[in-house]
């Protein structure tokens, strides 16, 4: 429950997601409603500066960004699993102290792997 | 928990109890989501032209202009004037581009931003979203953002915007790491997520001053996670210019780079948000334990003003930073996320955690 009214968070964060969404299409809607339209060849043309393009550009594209988008799926997962305890950690006390210092000391292990490794390294 | 400022909850159930009157509840229901949404879209439309208008004033006195001077009193319509330039200009149909994902990629990022701002707490007893996990809550709904921005990059069918959408979604993606465990210090200080509660606890002492030594280190990793995660100031390599033309934008015309533009600045007011409800307070007063009458004379000003001012205060140094530093390289960005931010924060995260367990907070 939420402090405004009786309706459930997931109703207003739905209602929330639905006027987003109603703000772009009204937006669209005028926009296609007033602007103005006209078709020739050139304008629909990718714009490259210019210089007209070449081939594909849904390619397959460099690795250096994978390797980032998996560190961060490792580290972001830490991350949900560090935020349970810390909403708790003063009720858990030294004991919860330790717990979290051996998984930290794991995941430190595992960065230091990556950085060694040279997955940090930009190429 | 009472407290003594201008209760917003007391006009809300009011339109509660007017509703439940006279129709039944699951109509009551639906009228008030409906008024809630238009009061978002309000609210979040007048933003987004003020924060324009903000950046516009701002940059050019950093710069020893006087910026948009014009149209109106101190070029205060040019907001207006901006907005209706850019309904009326087409919206171009590209060859070669999918035209279903080139569409949904606005709606995905404007929708995360209205989601995540209208978990905010605009004052006492203002707060539309309240979930328990509410700030972890706010940082997922951010990392979908992302998604519209990959989409965008991906079906221009450009390779600019390819490169600008990988580079935004790398570094976006990065900088949440270092955001979420600044924000993590602040919880294990506070032992709660729902936003409600870290402002209520925040009556005598905001939690920057609270948690000390820990607590402005993640202040100063948040401010710059968060320029970094709004792709401002240094870090805005995603649309560098001179490389990339306008990065995963390039092929957006008219109000659908708009609604870009829109969603770009309600972020940096989102960060702020986040920042003045973690570190500073939220809206809160300030409050000096022992002065009762400064405190009473604090409370007088309505709290919805310094939610406001505490965000803009914020937004102005992220704002600031953007005219002080040269931008960085892609290199640079990541190595600096993944080498120093991160186990910093992590770093910071264990002496918070010290601190907390050994009782050295105020």
């Amino acid at each position: 429950m939420n402090l405004l009214l009786e309706i459930s968070n997931g109703d207003l964060a739905i209602t929330a997601a639905l006027t987003g969404m109603a703000l772009v299409f009204a937006a669209y809607w005028i926009a296609r409603l007033i602007g103005p339209k006209s078709y020739s060849v050139k304008k629909g043309e990718t714009y490259e500066c210019g210089i007209p393009t070449r081939g594909e550009s849904m390619i397959q594209f460099k690795t250096g960004y994978y390797i980032f988008a998996i560190l961060f799926l490792i580290f972001d997962v830490e991350t949900i699993f560090l935020y349970p305890w810390a909403t708790i950690m003063r009720s858990l006390g030294p004991d919860g102290l330790l717990c979290i210092a051996i998984f930290m000391f794991i995941l430190i292990l595992g960065l230091a792997y990556a950085w060694r490794k040279g997955a940090l390294k930009w190429q | 928990m009472k407290y003594n400022m201008f209760d917003f909850s007391v006009v809300t159930n009011w339109f509660n109890n007017l509703l439940t009157g006279c129709m039944p509840e699951w109509a009551a229901i639906l009228v008030e989501c409906i008024v809630i949404g238009v009061v978002l879209l309000a609210a979040y439309s007048v933003l987004a032209m003020f924060y324009i208008f903000y950046e516009r004033k701002l940059c050019a006195y950093f710069q020893c202009r006087l910026g948009p001077m014009r149209v109106g009193p101190w070029g205060l319509l040019q907001l207006f004037a901006d907005v209706i330039k850019m309904l009326i200009k087409e919206i171009i149909s590209l060859k070669g581009t999918d035209k279903f994902l080139f569409k949904l990629a606005p709606y995905i990022v404007v929708a995360s931003s209205v989601v995540m701002f209208a978990c905010l707490p605009w004052g006492y007893g203002m707060q539309m979203i309240n979930y328990n996990i509410g700030i972890f809550f706010i940082l997922a709904v951010s990392s979908l953002g992302v998604l519209g921005i990959l989409l965008a990059g991906w079906a221009s069918n450009n390779k600019y915007s390819l490169v600008g959408a990988m580079r935004s979604g790398a570094q976006m993606v990065s900088y949440e790491i270092s955001m979420g465990l600044a924000i993590m210090a602040i919880v294990v200080l506070a032992g709660t997520m729902n936003i409600n509660e870290l402002v209520l606890q925040q009556q005598n002492c905001w939690f920057i001053l609270q948690g000390h030594i820990p607590a402005i280190i993640a202040f100063l990793l948040y401010i710059i996670a968060a320029t970094a995660e709004t792709n401002r100031g240094p870090f805005d390599l995603p649309e560098a210019e001179h490389e990339l033309t306008a990065g995963f934008h390039t092929e957006y015309s008219g109000i659908s780079f708009g609604m870009f533009y829109l969603s770009e600045y309600l972020n940096l007011f989102i960060v702020s948000g986040v920042a003045a409800l973690m570190f500073l307070g939220g809206w809160m007063p300030i409050h000096i334990p022992g002065w009762d009458g400064f405190n009473a004379v604090m409370d007088w000003i309505p709290s919805i003003i310094w939610f406001l001012l505490k965000a803009f205060f914020i937004s102005y140094i992220i704002i600031w930073f953007k005219w002080t530093f040269p931008r960085v390289r892609i290199d640079q960005l990541l190595a600096f996320e993944w080498k120093y931010m991160m186990p910093f924060a992590l770093a910071n995260l264990v002496l918070m955690a010290v601190c907390v367990a050994l009782g050295w907070t105020f």
